[in-house]
């Protein structure tokens, strides 16, 4: 997995709750192989007018938008479908961290396996954030894991909280795969007393 | 906590599943069963990238069902493009050594609905597939959730996962449900309530008489919606209707084994005075037949109910998200809910697609026509068969409807099932989100009763008026 540490990135608001996967990445993209650009999927039918064009009104359009790194949005984002393809499109349209009241839990565990950072804030601060960013001459907004500080371009600092174990995984890129190989002997002890306890659970006849 | 604490339901399974936890609060849990579908070819390819195996195949199940036709669910898809992940999922799962029930399987239809189906859903165990209502599961009183391709990945090559313990929050619906009430009002009622992210990083178990009362189709209904409060796991103590549905079940512990997990089971239940981070309690006997309206399932009312008013709405960015979705739905403030035209009809989904289901939309079009286009997709092939021997297939087709063959549908449209641009569906699904049964398409959810009542009238339609 990619590695986050550090991020300094144009950031882009979003002040719509529940923005759903659906509308993250629309259903009939989700066949689509990993190794294709997910980039090109990213909010496809929300960025776009009935007529099927792109609409300037949708801020990853506008011109000064358009290679944002950051998305700073409003409550639940990411809720609904669990297709990790939502995060291969934020990912692959260069978007490493997303700073929201509250996310999906299973779009933000999926964030935390492709080396996006999904950042968790009060409502409150979230809404200062969006105040600052239009207030400001500056969209330039810089993310730091290893200190877990936000900072803005008025010169305001955040802090915020992470899970030790992801925050780890994140700032070494670690491959939990790997890190759970690591735990084989326990696995296989478990195993063997789940078998011997309850044997039901573990064959399917 | 003590060992002489009172525990709860998720506390024991989480507990007997736990193969350590790490000082940083992370714990390495074992699953039981892994249910995969088409998706799943993300988590194949991840794991051929990097070189590694499946480690229990046995414990996996790959079942078809998200891109399936309904129309030709012998060909896979008539689609080429669409019969892609199809055949994905039966390479993957034959080059594995994983079971497949795929095309052409008598056991085959929509994943949440074959799992407790076939007996392969259990008290007890922890269940994971790649796919946000696997809460549906925990009707039978185990942990079940839903996770991306990565964690898929993970599952495959190690049968564990990392989880960090969720809190927990029980959901107490007590009293009696007035007539012409059902699950499905139950939980939309409920989601209006807490809202789409009320149960975010909770589990829920769902408890009281009315919980009690409802069937097991009913629970996996409840269990079913819990990701759209935002709970990514929802679960139901187990009882004598919970064994009695699985009693005989193809893959359900047989002979000795019953009787030990019987046993089992038994033992389960959450102790009185077992401690909860959060309750909550509904009454019953005030939720009425409900509908959304809106573009997130907590955009609920009564069937007797008004379209909302931005003009209502004190926070600036709650006012504007209101005035897209009115653009978005087509409705206006102030308008009478029964007054809203519907265009087809969709009855499905992990959601209502059992029998239960389908006869209770049955008793509703029975010497009816339907005024509208209107499917229904059984949840699997062997509710399809089971209707078919009710005659309900024939009533059904009498009345107007089309009787498919089943699969996931236009509940997301991924097999070509789609609702057109512009076209306003009543539907018995799960998400009413912008698009999500094709672009364009404007989403009413409800009970199979009521989805029914509305292919007859063409419009909104209490289903109470149809008795």
């Amino acid at each position: 997995m990619e590695a986050f540490r550090k991020l300094a990135a144009t950031a882009a608001t979003i002040q719509i709750a529940n923005i759903d996967t659906d509308q993250i990445i629309p259903a009939r993209f989700l066949k689509t192989p990993r190794s294709t650009d997910h980039g090109q999927f990213l909010f496809h039918d929300m960025r776009r007018s009935k007529n099927g064009k792109l609409s300037e009104e949708f801020i990853l359009n506008q011109r000064e938008f358009k290679s944002s790194g950051i998305l700073v949005a409003d409550n639940n984002f990411g809720c609904g479908s669990s297709r990790e393809s939502a995060v291969y499109a934020l990912h692959d349209a260069g978007i490493k961290c997303v700073i929201a009241p509250s996310f999906g839990d299973i779009f933000y565990t999926n964030s935390l396996k492709n080396g996006l950072l999904p950042i968790k804030l009060d409502r409150s601060i979230v809404q200062a954030i969006w105040k600052a960013l239009a207030s400001a001459n500056s969209s330039e907004v810089e993310v730091d894991l290893e200190n877990q500080t936000i900072h803005l371009p008025n010169g305001s600092t955040y802090d915020f909280e992470i899970d030790p174990f992801r925050k780890q995984c994140l700032l070494e890129g670690l491959d939990d795969i790997d890190l759970t190989l690591k735990y084989q002997e326990s696995i296989e002890q478990h195993e063997l007393s789940e078998e011997t306890n309850y044997p039901w659970t573990r064959s399917i006849d | 906590m003590s060992y002489s604490e009172p525990k709860t339901l998720f506390e024991k399974i989480w507990s007997r599943h736990e193969i350590l936890t790490r000082d940083d609060g992370a714990s390495l849990l074992s699953i039981d069963r892994h249910l995969c579908h088409e998706g799943s070819f993300h988590a194949f390819d991840k794991l051929k990238m990097e070189n590694r195996t499946v480690r229990c195949p046995e414990l996996t199940v790959a079942i078809a069902d998200h891109y399936v036709s309904t129309s030709f669910p012998e060909k896979g898809n008539e689609v080429e493009a669409l019969r892609v992940p199809i055949e994905k999922l039966e390479i993957n799962s034959k080059d594995a050594g994983i079971r497949l029930y795929g095309v052409g399987s008598k056991e085959q239809g929509i994943v949440h609905v074959v799992g407790p189906e076939q007996g392969l859903t259990i008290p007890g165990i922890t269940l994971v597939c790649g796919d946000s209502h696997t809460a549906t599961h925990g009707a039978f009183g185990c942990l079940a959730f839903g996770i991306g391709a990565s964690e898929v990945a993970h599952v495959l090559a190690t049968q564990t996962l990392w989880q960090t313990k969720p809190k927990t929050m029980r959901i107490n619906i007590n009293g009696s449900l007035s007539d012409g009430v059902v699950a499905k009002d139950i939980i939309l009622h409920l989601i209006s309530v807490i809202g789409a992210n009320g149960a975010t990083g909770y589990m829920i178990e769902y408890a009281g008489s009315a919980i009690r009362d409802l069937s097991m189709e009913g629970r996996m209904t409840i269990c079913n919606m819990s990701i759209e409060a935002g709970g990514r796991a929802g679960m139901v103590e187990p009882d004598q209707k919970t064994f009695d549905y699985l009693r005989g079940r193809k893959h359900a512990p047989k002979l000795k084994d019953w009787d030990l997990a019987i046993k089992d089971w038994t033992t389960l239940a959450t102790e009185p005075g077992a401690k909860f981070d959060k309750e909550v309690s509904v009454d019953a006997g005030k939720i009425a037949p409900s509908l959304t309206w809106g573009n997130s399932p907590e955009e609920t009312l009564p069937v007797t109910g008004y379209i909302p008013s931005p003009e209502d709405e004190a926070d600036v960015n709650k006012r504007e998200t209101l005035q897209g979705t009115l653009e978005y739905m087509g409705l206006a403030p102030g308008q009478k809910l029964t007054d809203i035209a519907i265009d087809r009809v969709f009855i499905g989904s992990c959601t209502n697609s059992r029998i239960e289901d389908l006869r209770s939309a049955a008793r509703i079009a029975q010497g009816k026509k339907a005024l509208i286009p209107a499917i229904i997709v059984p949840g699997s092939t062997l509710i399809k068969e089971q209707a078919e021997a009710e005659g309900l297939d024939k009533l059904f087709k009498d009345a107007g409807f089309e009787w498919r063959s089943t699969g996931c549908s236009m509940c997301v449209g991924m097999n070509g099932d789609i609702t057109p641009p512009g076209e306003r569906c009543a539907s018995t699904s799960n998400r009413n989100f912008k698009g999500r049964q094709g672009p364009g398409s404007r989403t009413h959810l409800m009970s199979p009763a009521m989805a029914a009542a509305a292919a007859i009238t063409g419009r909104v339609t209490d289903a109470r008026d149809f008795s």
